[in-house]
């Protein structure tokens, strides 16, 4: 098989110019594929670029070589202008051995002409087992009319360095730096970023394996494109979700944040222990999730509102605490960066399965507020937003986001923080003795707590029915009465929301999608191209779950059909009185009493603009 | 040793009476253990003169973890087993307030065993009370973790099958624990003391209070408080002060730093050793790194975002 990918010197060769590109990086772990897609991510925002980028995680740490499940890397999406979502499949794939690009095959993420670069190095392997699987894995490619391209990364690789596993990636991103016409003097500087905490050796050989990929792609391939950028007036940041809420919760003042390690939220704490003592502020690593929630609301009560950041199964495990700060009204953040479930489920990747256990999974009736972030945008100011809220309302705010915001990075705009986003000092004036600490405004349920240190406010927080002074109280009326105001505080917020905003026609029209969190980029992208087809259709993202933006019902009632999408399960509508509708779904059609429909998946993945329009039409086309 | 006698001539800007510190009147039953309890802490925080607002007595679910609501200070009545938690959460960034926990044998060493350790490891500044008699009270005599065997209870009708915890060997096996001691509840003044004592200990106080419960455990410490032979005072220079105490029961001198002798002592359960076991002053606190940069102003923090978000920058 040619190794080159045409003949001789390639430099002529003319650019394609596109307007947008999906390309992936597949490895085995360890291999570094994830930093090749993330320096591509970050020199392509610089450009101007508009990106998004997701990551391919496998499950373990050290899975074996050359395993499909063992599959890493990172999907590139680059475009023109803004990319709000990942897209569907890939234009192009470079794969460093057979096995992990199956993988990629299996999940879907490529279609006839996708271009492939292959490394065919184990066509020659000592291992007769490894060259079968080779040669049949190849043969089937082929046959999938995948655009299938042989090329030497390890043995180019190895000219450089010794174990070409700690060479390749950056190689092949040079590479790719190449094909798409990057600027190589920002490749250096990511990879000096990269390896700044390595040897300045290590950066040396880096560089040297750089423009070696760069310089054997001009010399021996064809392949060119350019994907123009649409210069941006505004300064901007790259980040990834997780990141973005780390900078968010900075922002927000927050001192504390108390956490447990779980998979997809973890890395929040990562930067975030690195980044927030230089603000005075601390990670605190507790033994176990409920300590992490419970050493929280412990902060809270002393006066410092906090947060604390988790998964699915650790939101299971906070949800006695979280019910107790309901009760005793103390103002937390929680964070739930949603992964697959139930139980263990797919603990990197996304999934919207935890709305009914935010709103619902704790002991009794605990109303709450109920957030979820739909862009990178939202990951940094919705814990703005929610610090201020817990505290005016006295109560937790749960801030959904889930593992496609969580590792995807995504250019923002950069935001100027201020002192009024902080929280205050904690006022230790004397309290008002006449006003009890559950003083509960009968119109608005709210009500001020007194803070320890603060003279003649000492009270003592209970879990049990208590009355307006905090005293443990078991008369029906002092329990409807404090169940009243304890609800009436999400009304109260409310009516001070707008509603929600449509994109498409506010007005109305044929169908109207409704979603939440992260499916917004692809909705809205879906919903564009069928438009432009005269398919009339909008969509609309909910931003609050708990309380809902007011006025669903009134809009809701100007289209004709609605459809909930999300990445939760739901049965398929042959299923007729046992069918179980999506999360979303359940309880909009419980809110609003509006015939919602949904289509829901659970693939793991995000979910494509392609998959939904062709819902879309589906859904249309049985009206 | 702790002498409480104040011996600067500054007149004091605000006394405080016992009345200060009394809450609501208790319902526990007529002559169980937790009143007494009740007494020594509330008399504890009248003679240290601590300003009501700035104490606050967190406590778990049970008898015992009611007590928050009978003092007139802050009070925390959270989560069964959760304690702990709570109060190291208020202690990490608030080192001018302080702080006693209340709990039970089953808030403690069942429900909440794993906080129980991990709080004994972070020794952030707070007087633990573990209110130990030997039995769920409050859900109405179940076998609890420190229940002697073969005593028969409601979930053990035929005697309680496995030999129960030992708190104080549990507590002096975590690493990184620094101040373990034992008392009982009808030693009021041996309390007290040790009450006293843990104040000033620098980090995490843990002391067990082997409690009596007239309602379901009837009579189970009496062989202890009829016999004066069967309760041990511990004394040294460091641990603590036995007083009049030393005329009716047995002392024996114990150096409570010496990790080996405490370790033995912990495992001596009759005659009962009593005051301070354990103790390691330079215990590492977590506390001193939860309350680093407590005082950092908005400018220095606006500044620390900026540098941060230049981080991300790209144009």
């Amino acid at each position: 098989m040619p190794v080159s990918l045409c003949d001789g010197l390639q430099t002529n060769c003319r650019r394609k110019t596109v307007s947008q590109h999906i390309i992936e990086f597949v490895s085995d772990a360890g291999e570094g594929a994830q930093t090749a897609g993330q320096c591509l991510g970050t020199i392509s925002a610089k450009m101007g670029n508009g990106i998004w980028t997701v990551e391919i995680i496998p499950a373990e740490v050290e899975p074996p070589r050359r395993s499909r499940a063992g599959a890493s890397g990172n999907r590139v999406r680059i475009g023109s202008g803004r990319i709000t979502n990942a897209g569907d499949q890939a234009d192009l794939v470079i794969a460093f051995n057979e096995q992990v690009l199956y993988s990629r095959f299996d999940v879907g993420a490529i279609r006839e002409g996708t271009l492939i670069l292959l490394d065919d190095k184990w066509a020659e392997s000592d291992d007769e087992h490894i060259r079968n699987e080779f040669h049949d894995a190849v043969e089937d490619f082929k046959s999938r009319k995948a655009d299938l391209r042989f090329i030497p990364i390890e043995a180019e690789t190895k000219k450089i360095i010794r174990d070409p596993r700690h060479g390749k990636n950056i190689w092949a991103l040079g590479l790719v730096c190449a094909l798409y016409d990057r600027d190589l003097s920002l490749a250096e500087i990511e990879i000096a970023k990269k390896f700044a905490k390595k040897s300045q050796e290590i950066v040396d050989t880096n560089l040297r394996l750089l423009h070696a990929g760069y310089d054997w792609a001009l010399a021996n391939t064809d392949i060119r494109f350019s994907i123009p950028a649409e210069p941006s007036d505004v300064p901007k940041i790259v980040v990834n979700g997780n990141i973005a809420l780390a900078l968010g919760i900075m922002s927000a003042g927050i001192e504390v944040c108390s956490m447990y390690p779980i998979t997809p939220a973890t890395s929040i704490s990562h930067y975030l222990a690195e980044a927030f003592p230089k603000m005075g502020c601390i990670v605190h690593q507790s033994e176990d999730e409920i300590s992490a929630i419970g050493f929280a609301i412990g902060a809270s009560f002393a006066g410092k509102t906090p947060v604390t950041i988790t998964s699915g199964p650790g939101l299971a495990l906070k949800n006695e605490f979280l019910a107790l700060a309901v009760m005793a009204e103390l103002p937390i953040v929680v964070i739930v960066v949603q992964r697959g479930g139930p139980s263990t489920g797919l603990p990197t990747r996304v999934e919207q399965g935890d709305l009914l256990s935010a709103l619902y999974a704790q002991p009794g009736d605990a109303p709450k507020i109920v957030l979820a972030p739909s862009t990178h945008e939202e990951c940094f100011h919705f814990v703005i937003t929610a610090r201020k809220l817990a505290e005016t309302f006295r109560t937790p705010v749960i801030l959904l986001s889930d593992a496609n915001l969580a590792t995807g990075q995504q250019p923002i705009p950069r935001p100027t923080p201020r002192a009024s986003w902080f929280e205050p000092p904690i006022d230790l004036s004397d309290w008002d003795e006449t006003v009890p600490p559950f003083a509960w405004d009968p119109e608005t349920g709210l009500s001020q707590r007194p803070i320890p240190g603060q003279k003649n406010g000492h009270y003592v927080v209970t879990g049990l029915a208590h009355d307006t002074y905090g005293h443990v109280a078991y008369e029906s009326s002092i329990n409807e009465n404090a169940m009243r105001a304890r609800s009436r505080k999400l009304a109260t917020l409310q009516h001070a929301l707008k509603p929600p905003v449509v994109h498409g026609d506010p007005n109305g029209g044929d169908l109207l999608v409704v979603g939440w969190g992260s499916p917004r980029g692809a909705i809205e992208e879906a919903v564009d191209t069928l438009r432009a087809q005269n398919i009339n259709v909008s969509s609309v993202t909910l931003k609050f779950l708990s309380p809902f933006e007011p006025g669903l019902k009134e809009l809701f009632a100007k289209y004709k059909r609605v459809l909930c999408i999300e990445i939760n399960y739901s049965d398929p509508p042959s299923f007729g009185d046992a069918r179980r509708y999506s999360q979303l779904c359940t309880i909009l059609r419980a809110h609003t009493l509006c015939d919602i429909d949904c289509w829901s998946h659970v693939p793991g993945i995000p979910l494509t603009p392609n998959d939904i329009e062709q819902a879309i039409l589906d859904h249309l086309a049985h009206a | 040793m702790t002498n409480i006698t104040d011996w600067t001539l500054e007149p004091r800007m605000r006394e405080f009476e016992l009345g200060d510190y009394i809450g609501a009147a208790p319902r526990w039953c007529p002559s169980c253990g937790n009143h007494t309890v009740l007494k020594c802490l509330q008399k504890l925080c009248k003679d240290l003169n601590l300003p009501p607002e700035k104490t606050v007595v967190v406590s778990g679910i049970g008898c015992s973890s009611r007590l928050p609501h009978h003092m007139g200070t802050y009070g925390f009545h959270s989560l069964h087993g959760r304690a702990l938690p709570v109060a190291c959460g208020i202690r990490a960034r608030r080192p001018d307030l302080s702080i006693f926990v209340v709990t039970g044998d089953g808030d403690c060493c069942a429900i909440g065993a794993g906080h129980w350790l991990h709080a004994l490891r972070y020794n952030m500044k707070m007087t633990v009370l573990l209110l130990d008699n030997n039995i769920y009270g409050l859900t109405k005599k179940q076998t609890s973790p420190t229940t002697p065997a073969h005593t028969r209870t409601n979930t053990h009708p035929n005697g309680a099958p496995l030999d129960p915890v030992n708190p104080i060997a549990t507590a002096i096996s975590m690493t990184n624990a620094s101040f373990v001691a034992q008392c009982v509840d009808w030693l009021p003044e041996h309390l007290y003391n040790t009450l006293l004592r843990a104040q000033s200990h620098p980090g995490l106080s843990f002391i067990r209070i082997r409690q009596r419960c007239p309602h379901f455990m009837k009579g189970h410490l009496d062989a202890f408080i009829n016999d004066t032979d069967k309760l041990q005072l511990l004394t040294d220079p460091n641990g603590v002060a036995t007083g009049s105490l030393t005329q009716t029961y047995k002392t024996v001198s114990h150096d409570p730093t010496d990790i080996a002798l405490a370790t033995k002592i912990s495992r001596q359960t009759d005659p009962i050793p009593l005051g301070l076991i354990y103790l390691n002053e330079s215990a590492v606190r977590y506390d001193e790194f939860t309350q680093k940069g407590i005082i950092t102003s908005e400018e220095e923090k606006l500044s620390a975002i900026e540098a941060e978000l230049d981080k991300f920058a790209i144009t």
